[in-house]
């Protein structure tokens, strides 16, 4: 187990160096001279000339790559934002857990919603309160996020006036983002919880457990669900990761201060360094979070354990 | 013997009614299980009802979508303009039936550029195995490692906004997908005897991979075809709504939504009905893709 943990941290070194060439590589041809736009429009061009040369942006594409890599390898160090001229890499930090916690509020409207109506979907299958699940775990699924968080917005704020429209610092302000966030995975989470008790239920050790008498909840909550959880975990992690993906459109409907709404404000600034950094600190974590999901379904699953030893 | 006749005689027909019976196509079957299915049915009606919008949009629009009457700016939704009129005082309704064409046009081109590149590169990848394989399928994990709307976001930041941008990004970032379903399938399809006898009769391997494997593995990719017009779909409203996109006056969705977001406060019907639009069209989709799902293969059925 520890060499396959250890084997899965030593692939992701290379799919990190590819995912930073991509990055470095598309930022590298998107039009526009970073010295220039450091400078501004009216510098002369003998500064920017100069600029250029100490960014080493005169060099040749691989040796800026290099010097990328080293740059980051070396003294974790991102390169500075071409606006304000602090480190990409305090920026990203301090962006960080805002983003993060969005995305665990998310996944926990998700799995709070998703969990119970899956379960209760599985054991009255084809009943009204089924149908009627499954019909809005579709529409979660097809609702554009955006389109959501301004309609919360609608009823909550404007119409209501229950709930701030904008920020995350108070519990008041969490609400709508995580709300918005966490719909269309509590939908997955609804459907994924619900077939996979379907298929633990037609098991031969339930019948088992009810010919012997047991309580039908008991049946339900400690035999069937136990086992029925090992996928459910794994869409859990999935939608963990794909949600610090999705926080990008929530932080610029609900201004929240995240490292999603820093990025979509550095590319309107073509402040690409911070686009860059971004997407390779969301790939890492994102990465480390597959990887994570991938060990506790091998841990929760003692058939797949057994072929790790 | 005359029994023995008989008998003979009466279960000839038989077998030929089975054999015609099973020479009707596996495609017809499919369709026939996806006729059952009501849900899918449904599915299949919005998506026509839009692909027809989308064609004769010319004809349905009451006015152009870009007809701008200041005079009637933020109307609200009355009998003259039934979704109301935005901030420059164009008919929402007529920008929703336009924006058809547009949504579509993406979700499908965007689809198609995925569905080819990622299906070669997978279909060759499992194919031929080997360090083809190891080097093909290490780029998509590269690919795969950066969340799909964000790799989107990227890509069309590089690139720059526009309609083809926006296709080749939403395509390129669900380009992964496809090569892991087309590898898979390829996998389990090359070492059957049917492409061992295609192999022995000399047949090449372009030819043995278009018309041997392919056609076999097609349902899974259908599968994902169509849920994938879907998510490309909502991508590209996502990027148009954070202004990534498809550029005004063009009516795309998502930038509707977001110009319309502005005046939330005061004037609900401009926000409100673009949402509406993509999301009848993602619940269509997302129908008729798990109808055709349970109707390719009924062993996932539940």
């Amino acid at each position: 187990m520890h060499k396959y943990i250890l084997r899965r941290l030593f692939l992701l070194i290379p799919v990190m160096l590819g995912v930073s060439f991509i990055v470095f590589t598309m930022m590298y041809l998107t039009p526009g001279d970073p010295a220039r736009i450091m400078l501004g429009e009216s510098a002369p061009g003998h500064e920017v000339e100069r600029l250029r040369e100490e960014l080493g942006l005169n060099d040749p594409f691989l040796v800026q790559y290099g010097n990328f890599i080293k740059d980051l390898v070396v003294h974790q160090d991102l390169g500075r934002s071409y606006t304000n001229s602090r480190p990409v890499m305090g920026e990203i930090v301090s962006r960080f857990p805002t983003t993060l916690k969005l995305a665990g509020l998310g996944v926990l409207v998700a799995v709070i919603i998703g969990i119970p109506t899956g379960i209760i979907s599985a054991t009255k299958q084809y009943s009204l309160f089924d149908n009627i699940s499954m019909v809005g775990a579709l529409l979660g699924v097809s609702m554009p996020n955006f389109w959501q968080g301004i309609m919360l917005i609608l009823l909550f704020s404007v119409t209501l006036g229950w709930l701030p429209a904008s920020g995350f610092s108070t519990p008041q302000q969490m609400i709508l983002p995580a709300l918005t966030l966490g719909t269309s995975s509590a939908a997955i989470i609804t459907r994924m919880t619900r077939s996979s008790m379907l298929e633990v239920i037609r098991q031969d050790y339930i019948r088992t457990a009810r010919a012997k008498g047991q309580v039908e909840s008991v049946i339900i909550n400690r035999h069937a669900l136990k086992n029925a959880l090992i996928p459910i975990v794994t869409v859990i992690g999935l939608q963990f990761g794909f949600l610090l993906g999705g926080a990008v459109l929530t932080e610029s409907i609900f201004s929240v201060p995240g490292l999603g709404r820093l990025m979509v404000d550095a590319i309107g600034q073509r402040n690409f360094p911070i686009v860059q950094g971004g997407v390779l600190f969301i790939a890492l974590t994102f990465s480390m979070v597959n990887l994570g999901v991938d060990i506790l379904y091998a841990f929760l699953d003692p058939r797949i354990k057994s072929q790790y030893k | 013997m005359a029994n023995v006749n008989s008998a003979v005689d009466m279960k000839t027909p038989q077998v030929d009614a089975k054999k015609v019976k099973k020479k009707r196509s596996q495609w017809y079957e499919v369709w026939r299980r996806l006729r059952k299915n009501k849900a899918a049915m449904v599915g299949l009606v919005i998506i026509s009802i839009l692909l027809f919008s989308a064609i004769f949009a010319d004809f349905i629009a009451p006015e152009g979508y870009d007809d701008q009457d200041l005079t009637r700016r933020f109307a609200s939704p009355s009998s003259e303009n039934f979704m109301g009129t935005d901030h420059l005082g164009r008919d929402i309704f007529s920008r929703i039936i336009y924006g058809t064409r547009i949504s579509l046009q993406v979700g499908f081109i965007a689809v198609g550029i995925a569905a080819l590149t990622g299906g070669t590169l997978g279909a060759v990848a499992g194919y031929y195995g080997g360090k083809l394989d190891n080097i093909i399928m290490r780029l998509m994990d590269v690919l795969l490692a950066i969340p799909s709307i964000l790799l989107a976001i990227s890509i069309v930041a590089a690139l720059g906004s526009s309609l083809v941008n926006v296709m080749i990004a939403v395509g390129i970032s669900s380009t992964p997908t496809y090569a892991r379903i087309v590898r898979a399938s390829v996998l389990t399809i090359k070492d059957q005897e049917y492409v061992e006898a295609a192999r022995a009769i000399g047949a090449n391997d372009f030819r043995i991979i278009i018309k041997h494997i392919l056609p076999n593995s097609m349902a899974p990719i259908i599968v994902q075809a169509t849920l994938g017009v879907a998510g490309a779909i909502l991508s590209a409203a996502g990027l148009s709504f954070i202004g990534l996109g498809i550029q005004p006056p063009n009516p795309e969705w998502g930038n509707m939504l977001s110009s319309g977001r502005h005046y939330i406060r005061d004037y609900w019907h401009i926000a409100t009905f673009p949402g509406v639009a993509i999301m009848i069209t993602i619940f269509g989709l997302n129908l008729l893709g798990d109808g055709l799902r349970d109707a390719l293969d009924p062993r996932l059925k539940n």
